[in-house]
């Protein structure tokens, strides 16, 4: 059961080959067994997820045949999920249940998704590695000496080690693409403002965008349906209509022109990953696409934008953490000072307060035009690079990740060389544009990435291409040893 | 050395909107506390701002009647500092570009004269909670009821140049928002208070001085007294030698001193920047000229329109037009008696004597509009004097019914029946023989001295019911026959 994608869940609970039930019991039982090698889950939910599973059941036995009743999923921590803590792996949170549920749990709630509980994450988001978490880091099951990329990264093991069929993740820079693209999966990062961000705790506002991780395109497609959309408690989501992507995935590639950005293709690239894309290529002319080269020279200022501005964002969303009215509170505050220098250093950890501290700087009277303002103006540069370059081509094709996943720790006291390993996912987040990474090759047992970018709300076209490419090559379906 | 003051007010007028500026939590004052407290005022993880429209179209109403820029797009911006009540750690303002730009408003000083006073800006923003200090046995309790309360910070130009005129500036301020209904100009539970920015520096110099800010002072008399004791500090500090420095003070009333808060190097860097939650605000073109269309019509248009109509004075129409409910109180009495000279004397001497001496603002009013009005129909018409006039009033305020009423059930109606005035007269100078002889044997200028005796007999003798004219002129005649 556990193998079986979220699609083929669905049609097995229509045809009552088993029931939401077994399938819950099935996959806690499996969580219990593989996840403490793991590490993906921070809270397992397994009563609620019982109880939503017999009531999908039921419903389903009074006729209901919803697409996705009864289709087990598990949550990143960064989504608020009423009655259940709500960590963002934090240390400040760890004592935080939260009093409401977010708009994109609560749409998969609502048409009878089952939460099998919450996963593990870089802090607060912060992260590409998962092992900032204050629960430890998460294991890749294709070796769990490394890294499963982050900061989704419970979200991508948990599916990847099949405890769960699909998760939602949240990305910001690169953090769905880029595990997904470590462990195998499917992940996709919708266009900013195409899902709601109430209720998904803010770590860089004008990045953050909710998503999934899946094993393959058609899974995405079907979480994408049932939680896009305009939501009037987020003023920055889209009021855009939403696409029917289901029915986008079976049109054929004949005529679509995909453009390969020679930015993409630099001497960072691992050159093992750039044979993975040139295959992957070839894979795509076969099924009808045609490929150009092109340029989006503002490309190798993107980390540096990326890393100011979020960080800005990031160090006043977290200034709420302050002890006061929830989180984590020293012992015995003397005073006020003392009581937030004390909440707030024992409860963030290195990476975040890395962070706070640089987005303070850039935000400082004084620097912030040489920062903050710069930055804006490279996030402009690269916007309108995407843009023309979208004028001459429908999709854009390149590596997800310049190299394999790492070893862990091996990076931990190099907070650059890690940051610089987000260099082909963040230009999407710095333009707002959607993007997916499909599994599309294994080096040395590891999976490799290829990530689609689209123009924006052109979610249905990387979905097409995604599903298309799926159809005839089986990357996506292959499963690591064990799990 | 002779001292020239420079004064730039920046005043907070909550705006009156039904919920928060970006929450739906009630906004009514007084609640229990954080009862008016949602996951959006609490600052929980995960929750985002939505900008309530009402507060937008408040401050796009101020903006049109003080005549400002206001432009398609304005920008919300975070400033951030920490305090355990702004929950988030930042307040949610307005820096670069906020919603109304540069306007004017001109008000009357008590001389008579107009001052125009250039508004540089007024920016929309979100007011803290409150920390209560008392209570809570050493520790510090926080109500978020207020937290999220929309401001509209109006900040005027250091064109002020006394406390006076601050404070004709301040009154001229709180007029025009209440007239556009925008703020209930409620000084006691805050809804209107005002930060002063002070500075002195010698006549003559163009360089101004340094500036110290004195926060949230919520009275107009303590803007006057909180000033003018910074005017006094301020010279008194440098002509001693020393140096102002730039500082935030707070004012205290009941010792009447300002102490200072913070010095500008203890200030916190606010770190703005454009709030990622917010998109730019768009205010459409149409938007402003159906606004436009629903504004009242305005302190300073009343006035003018007061002065040209009625003939009044520049302090009597500024007087009157000082709030939409004294203003139309005036109209109502002035349309039913059809003499404006009249109702202004009227409704600035004994109607606001009598409310200033009860403590009653023009709206709880124990005489109506149109109970005085009536009153005055009968000044005018000779059925009363205008000393018969103020017993009325008094029977009126004391709720006896309306002015005919009482002249009726008081016999207070006047004699104008010359037969009758002549038979009373002849009367009086029958008893008072001795006094017509003296006065007969007088000379013009005596005379004149005398004949008021003759005028006050004959009213007493009337009870005052004898119309006086009357009374004149046929005494006159009488005594000089």
């Amino acid at each position: 059961m556990h193998q079986l994608t979220l699609t083929d869940i669905s049609k097995a609970l229509a045809a009552k080959q088993f029931s939401a039930r077994e399938l819950t019991t099935h996959l806690l039982a499996r969580i219990e067994q593989l996840d403490p090698q793991l590490n993906s889950f921070i809270t397992v939910s397994k009563e609620s997820a019982l109880q939503q599973a017999d009531a999908a059941d039921e419903l389903r036995s009074s006729g209901i045949n919803a697409p996705l009743l009864g289709l087990p999923i598990a949550h990143k921590d960064l989504f608020c999920t009423e009655g259940v803590r709500t960590s963002c792996a934090s240390k400040t949170l760890d004592n935080f249940i939260a009093p409401y549920t977010a708009t994109v749990v609560d749409k998969l709630n609502k048409v009878g998704c089952i939460s099998l509980g919450k996963l593990n994450m870089d802090e607060f988001a912060m992260g590409s590695s998962g092992e900032t978490s204050f629960y430890g880091p998460s294991k890749n099951p294709w070796d769990t000496q490394r890294i499963p990329g982050g900061s989704s990264s419970g979200s991508a093991v948990a599916v990847a080690a099949r405890l769960v069929p699909a998760s939602t993740g949240s990305d910001s820079g690169g953090s769905i693409r880029q595990p997904a693209a470590f462990t195998g999966l499917t992940g996709i990062k919708p266009t900013y403002g195409r899902i709601s961000r109430w209720g998904m705790t803010a770590y860089a506002s004008s990045f953050d965008q909710a998503g999934f991780l899946a094993h393959n395109a058609e899974d995405c497609a079907m979480l994408l349906q049932a939680t896009a959309g305009f939501d009037e408690r987020d003023s920055t989501s889209a009021q855009q209509q939403v696409d029917d992507y289901a029915a986008a995935l079976s049109l054929p590639l004949q005529g679509l022109r995909i453009g390969l950005p020679k930015e993409y293709f630099s001497s960072d690239l691992d050159s093992r990953i750039g044979d993975v894309v040139n295959n992957s290529i070839e894979q795509l002319k076969q099924l009808g696409a045609t490929f150009v080269d092109i340029s989006l020279p503002s490309l190798p200022h993107a980390v540096s934008a990326y890393y100011v501005i979020a960080s800005a964002e990031a160090s006043t969303n977290l200034a709420r953490f302050d002890g006061v009215r929830f989180g984590h509170r020293c012992e015995n505050p003397q005073n006020l000072e003392d009581l937030y220098l004390r909440s707030r250093d024992e409860a963030f950890g290195k990476e975040v307060k890395r962070r706070i501290m640089i987005g303070t700087y850039a935000l400082s009277t004084g620097y912030y035009d040489a920062y903050y303002l710069k930055a804006q103006k490279i996030r402009r540069l690269i916007k309108n690079d995407f843009v023309s370059a979208f004028k001459d081509v429908d999709l854009i094709l390149g590596p997800t990740t310049p190299n394999l996943p790492w070893l862990i720790g091996s990076k931990i006291d190099d907070p650059v060389a890690a940051y610089l390993e987000d260099i082909y996912t963040v230009p999407a987040n710095l333009a707002g544009i959607p993007g997916l990474s499909m599994p599309a090759g294994m080096i040395d047992g590891l999976p490799v990435g290829v990530q689609l970018l689209a123009p924006y709300f052109q979610e249905a076209r990387l979905l097409q291409v995604a599903h298309q490419f799926q159809q005839h090559t089986d990357w996506h379906a292959r499963t690591p040893a064990g799990f | 050395m002779q001292w020239e003051t420079v004064i730039g007010l920046e005043i907070h007028a909550q705006l009156a909107t039904n919920t928060k500026i970006f929450s739906g939590s009630a906004t009514a004052f007084g609640a229990e506390p954080n009862s008016h407290a949602s996951l959006i005022d609490l600052a929980m993880p995960g929750t985002l701002p939505v900008l309530n429209a009402a507060a937008v179209r408040m401050a796009c109403m101020f903006g049109l009647a003080v005549d400002a820029h206001i432009a398609e797009y304005n920008i919300f911006a975070r400033k951030n500092y920490f305090y355990p009540d702004l929950p988030k750690g930042y307040q949610t303002s307005q820096m670069d570009d906020p919603i109304v730009g540069l306007g004017h408003l001109d008000i009357a000083l008590d001389d008579g004269s107009i001052k125009r006073v250039n508004i540089t800006r007024a920016h929309l923003e979100e007011d803290a909670g409150k920390s209560l200090h008392e209570d809570f046995s050493g520790m510090t309790g926080i109500d978020l009821n207020r937290a999220g309360t929309p401001l509209l910070e109006i900040v005027s130009e250091p064109e002020l140049s006394n406390a006076k005129e601050a404070v004709a500036y301040a009154k001229a301020i709180h007029t025009l928002v209440r007239y556009l209904n925008i703020c209930d100009g409620n000084m006691a539970e805050g809804s209107f208070r005002c930060d002063c920015n002070v500075s002195v520096r010698p006549k003559g110099q163009t360089k101004l001085g340094t500036r110290t800010e004195i926060k949230n002072v919520n009275s107009f008399r303590f803007i006057e007294r909180a000033i003018n004791h910074e005017i006094q500090r301020q010279i008194e500090l440098i002509e001693d030698g020393g140096k102002v420095t730039q500082e935030t003070r707070l004012y205290d009333p009941n010792k009447d001193e300002t102490r200072s808060m913070r010095s500008k190097e203890e200030a916190n860097d606010y770190r703005y920047f454009p709030c990622p939650d917010l998109l730019p605000v768009h205010i459409p073109r149409e938007m402003l000229e159906e606004l436009r269309t629903h504004l009242p019509e305005l302190p300073t248009q009343k006035r003018e329109r007061f002065e040209k109509d009625f003939g009044l004075s520049t302090y009597d129409a500024s007087v009157l037009s000082a709030s939409r409910e004294m203003a139309n109180y005036f109209e109502v009495v002035e349309k039913t008696c059809a003499d404006a000279k009249l109702a202004t004397n009227w409704v600035m001497g004994e109607l606001s004597s009598l409310l200033n001496k009860e403590n009653l603002d023009i709206t709880q009013s124990p005489v109506s509009a149109e109970q005085l009005g009536g009153m005055l129909v009968r000044i005018k018409d000779n059925t009363i004097s205008g000393k018969i006039a103020k017993m009325v009033f008094e029977a009126m305020a004391a709720g006896e019914g309306d002015a005919d009423q009482i002249i009726e059930q008081r016999g207070l109606k006047q004699v104008t029946d010359s037969g009758a005035i002549e038979a009373m007269l002849d009367e009086v100078l029958a008893t008072n023989a001795e006094q017509v002889e003296q006065y007969r044997a007088s000379d013009e200028n005596k005379r004149g001295k005398m004949f008021g005796f003759f005028v006050g007999q004959a009213m007493r003798a009337s009870k005052g019911k004898a119309n006086p004219q009357q009374v004149n002129e046929l005494l006159k005649q009488k005594l000089d026959q």
